[in-house]
């Protein structure tokens, strides 16, 4: 780059600005792309449209609301950490070994997500009921009711919220390097401490995204919640359920409700920064 | 100079894989560097990661300062975790979520170093290599011979009795390759294990180690110094490598009979079969038959001209398949092209011959 | 690409409009005879098995009629009719809800109460906790599930426990009183505030205890035709045949009673 002539006082005239070809998105992606996010967006935007704005801070601060949200973060939270217990391993299982019927293993894993949630809290019943299979032991023997329970929610949830998070997991063991953990193998490590020293940090921000999806959708949750847990305020009521309960009498104030809902939910979502969820 | 009286890994390696099986008998002392050189394919990876455990012998044994790693005969199997074997990967493999330090400490701390310990102990090989300021970077931010020290440095943290180099500048450019090299081998000659380095370079070979073992096609071929290897390679894939024409033959006194008919006069009277080589740059090229001082001629025809360093590298054939060097002005001169009728001639005191 | 739009949607909405009219040639008969086409019916869910039946005694009394039911919740049907849900009746399970339509403009004259219906306790067959009225209920350890009081059933229930000044902490607060049932059947709950139709829909499975504060909660049904009826002659016709006497027979068969 020539250094502008200063002695004949002459000021170089700026170069012409340079296409940047990539920087132009092609319209048969952008066009698509923008009519998929309108389609997300616009329901929202409903909503937003039809609150009513003049009574709502009246309405924010009736009984009940709070109790809502904090069970529902409460439990989703939950459901998500249980959720990552189990789910992780299942993950590994899947992408690491090789054994009979292992697809058949990860299709069995997808089932919450093609039965519908309400059936899925009837099985949950049939099996974690007061008659159920493993429900009624656990009531002989421990006296451990699951139904009508804040845990009743969390499981409920979590069984919902599962298959997200394996299935998030699994992709990112998949595309993670395994001759990390050849060469951990070779430092002296265990099988156990190359999954807990090399494995897991590297696959980190898939599980973190699978977690947040799972977060997500445990959130969101109402069919299994309602047949398994129940309804009651406080105890299993979370935000879902108050909102349909609502719609019942008032459609208003399940607006509202929606509303605190989404805020929350995005505001915790946006507030996730992307390197932390980005996948390796 | 192979010291086999104090060996301290003693492998006889037996692996078959689906369409190819590998044999091999390895001895290297305490202290030495023996270099497995060969082409790709040869079995020279899958040699490595048997020795490191990566993969389980099918027959044979290793045998590691007196412990038995791997015996299928007696149902013995030593897992890599247990092996006191460090390697160093092609691709480094240096861990990215860790810091460099952390990368080196990493060895010592799963063998059971408390972590203040096993990171002074970090610092203190960084330091031996040069790298005490790269301490806190993460692996992605170091150069390509930066990240090959820290990985040296990470496989000698563990103190191991067997050092494996699977390819150790291969991933460097030319300039980087050089001085690494140079350090490499200085580091190595400071390790008193038994190192075993894996590679297809013959530079780096020779510069490398003591003793080269060349395998091809799952077993070994050749092996010996440098010095002998390159005076008297043994298969053409040597030979192409340190750059000789290689020829068998039968010689009786200081003519050898090639298959073929042709028959080469070289230096050395001897007699049955032989190898007879000449590097590329003791063919001269005429347009006649030429004599004088007794020489091997013949007519030969161009099928390529290349580059070869500041010459021109004629591919010729005819009785025999040859490679000559040319100077660019002998070219010129000759005019030469491919397809060309051409007149090569080697003077018989460039022709060695040895033993097969 | 306009024009294949274009196309499209005109082919589009042919298909739509032609699916919403029927063109029906009628003639409207009281008695129900010659009336074809199909009824949309919205009914509250706690009337699904008596109107099956009686939608299958219409069609058989009108051939070429066809009657559909949409059951759910009054509430959720009453807010799918006034966002422009296609029906031609509605039959709420209290009065609130129809309230809620008839407010919004959407009903085609006055509703009419054509049954009621009383609470009963809903327990496991052989009544294994031993359970007579409502105080009963509160006896420890005994789970019960209520609807929630925004729901009729939930509303009569809550007044009937006023009555007799009995505080019951539900486990559960359904909200449609099928659930409510159905957690009875499932034997997750001990016992649960039904209507007596739905415990003698669910005879198999479940006894229905009465009690006398039922009748401080009777709920009235309301029926109406809609304003936007798309086939207003049968709609009249089916309307007529449920407050007739086939009809009303039926419905007490299932426990309702006369309005």
């Amino acid at each position: 780059m020539s250094q502008p002539d200063t002695s004949s006082g002459a000021v170089p005239t700026p170069a012409r600005p340079r296409r940047h070809a990539r920087s132009r998105i092609p319209l048969a992606l952008l066009l698509p792309a923008v009519i998929g996010l309108a389609f997300l967006v616009l329901p929202l935007a409903g909503l937003i449209i039809r609150t009513p704005w003049a009574t709502l801070s009246q309405r924010l601060s009736e009984p009940g609301i709070l109790t809502a949200l904090g069970l529902s973060l409460q439990t989703a939270t939950l459901a998500t950490l249980l959720c990552m217990l189990f789910g992780v391993p299942l993950a590994w299982l899947l992408a690491r070994t090789d054994f009979p019927g292992r697809r058949l293993v990860r299709a069995l894993v997808t089932v919450p997500l093609v039965l519908p949630p309400v059936v899925g809290g009837v099985a949950l019943l049939l099996v974690f009921g007061r008659r159920g299979l493993i429900g009624s032991w656990l009531y002989a023997a421990f006296g451990i009711t699951l139904p009508f329970t804040t845990a009743g929610v969390v499981l409920a949830e979590a069984f919902v919220a599962m298959p997200f998070l394996v299935i998030a997991v699994e992709g990112a063991l998949r595309g993670a390097d395994a001759r990390y953990e050849e060469a951990a193998a070779t430092l002296g490590a265990t099988r156990w401490a190359t999954f807990t020293r090399v494995t897991l940090p590297l696959v980190a921000p898939g599980i973190a995204a699978g977690a947040v999806l799972c977060w997500a959708r445990a959130l969101g949750e109402f069919g299994a919640t309602i047949t398994f847990a129940g309804n009651f305020p406080g105890r299993t009521q979370t935000m879902p359920l108050a909102v349909y309960l609502a719609l019942e009498t008032d459609m208003q104030a399940a607006i509202v409700l929606s509303l605190i809902l989404l805020a929350v939910s995005v505001t915790i979502l946006a507030a996730l920064r992307d390197k932390w969820i980005a996948s390796p | 100079m192979t010291t086999r009286s104090v060996s301290i890994l003693d492998g006889h390696l037996r692996v078959g894989l689906a369409g190819f099986s590998l044999d091999i008998e390895l001895a290297i002392a305490k202290g030495q560097v023996v270099a497995l050189l060969g082409p790709n394919g040869a079995g020279k990876t899958t040699a490595l990661r048997a020795l490191a455990g990566l993969r389980p012998l099918s027959a044979g044994h290793i045998r590691l300062a007196g412990q038995t790693l791997d015996e299928p005969a007696r149902n013995l199997f030593v897992p890599v975790e247990k092996r006191p074997v460090g390697v160093v990967f092609q691709d480094y493999l240096l861990f990215p979520h860790l810091s460099t330090l952390d990368n080196v400490a990493f060895g010592p701390r799963r063998r059971g170093t408390p972590k203040t310990q096993a990171r002074q102990q970090a610092a203190a090989w960084l330091q031996r290599m040069g790298l005490a300021d790269f301490a806190g970077r993460k692996p992605r931010q170091l150069s390509g011979g930066q990240a090959q020290r820290v990985a040296l440095a990470r496989a000698l943290a563990v103190n191991p009795q067997l050092l494996l180099l699977d390819e150790p500048l291969a991933a460097l450019d030319a300039k980087t390759r050089i001085d690494t090299r140079a350090e490499l081998h200085r580091h190595l000659h400071d390790h008193d294990g038994a190192t075993l380095i894996v590679t297809h370079d013959p530079l780096d070979a020779m510069m490398l180690a003591d003793h080269l073992v060349v395998i091809e096609d799952g077993r070994i071929v050749q092996q010996g110094d440098a010095a002998t290897i390159t005076a008297q390679p043994r298969t053409d894939y040597i030979a192409r490598l340190v750059g000789l024409n290689l020829f068998q033959g039968i010689s009786t006194g200081t003519t050898v009979a090639l298959p073929g008919g042709f028959a080469l006069t070289t230096a050395q009277a001897l007699t049955g079969h032989v190898f007879a080589a000449f590097p590329p740059a003791a063919v001269s090229l005429h347009t006649s038959r030429p004599d004088g001082s007794p020489r091997n001629t013949w007519q030969a025809t161009i099928t390529g001209i290349h580059r070869h360093g500041d010459n021109l590298r004629i591919q010729l054939d005819g009785p025999i398949t040859a490679a000559a060097d040319i100077t660019p002005a002998a070219a010129a001169h000759l005019n030469l092209s491919p397809g060309q009728q051409i007149w090569a001639a080697v003077k018989a005191t460039e022709t060695r011959a040895y033993p097969a | 690409m306009i024009r294949f739009l274009t196309a499209t949607g005109l082919a589009a909405s042919m298909l739509l409009a032609g699916c919403g009219s029927e063109t029906s040639s009628t003639t409207t008969s009281s008695s129900g005879t010659g009336v074809t086409g199909t009824v949309t019916v919205f009914a509250a869910a706690s009337l699904t098995e008596s109107f099956n039946t009686i939608g299958k005694d219409f069609e058989a009394a009108n051939p070429g009629s066809k009657v559909t039911f949409n059951y759910a919740g009054s509430s959720a049907l009453a807010t799918q009719i006034n966002q422009g849900a296609p029906a031609d009746i509605f039959a709420s399970a209290a009065p609130a809800n129809m309230k809620t339509v008839t407010d919004a403009g959407n009903a085609d004259g006055p509703p009419s109460i054509f049954v009621k219906n009383q609470l009963v306790i809903a327990v496991s067959k052989g009544n294994p906790k031993g359970i007579k009225g409502l105080a009963d209920l509160t006896k420890p350890g005994l789970k019960v599930a209520l609807c929630a009081a925004q729901v009729p059933c939930g509303a009569a229930a809550k007044k009937a426990l006023d009555a007799a000044k009995v505080s019951l902490t539900p486990v559960t607060l359904e909200q449609d009183v099928k659930q409510a049932l159905s957690k009875v059947k499932l034997g997750e709950v001990d016992a649960a505030l039904v209507y007596r139709t739905d415990a003698k829909a669910a005879a198999a499975d479940v006894e229905g205890i009465e009690f006398p504060e039922s009748a401080q909660a009777i709920n009235d049904y309301p029926i109406v035709l809609l304003k936007s009826a798309p086939n207003k002659t049968a709609a009249q016709a089916f309307l007529a045949y449920v407050q007739s006497d086939q009809g009303i027979a039926v419905l007490m068969a299932a426990g309702f009673q006369k309005p």
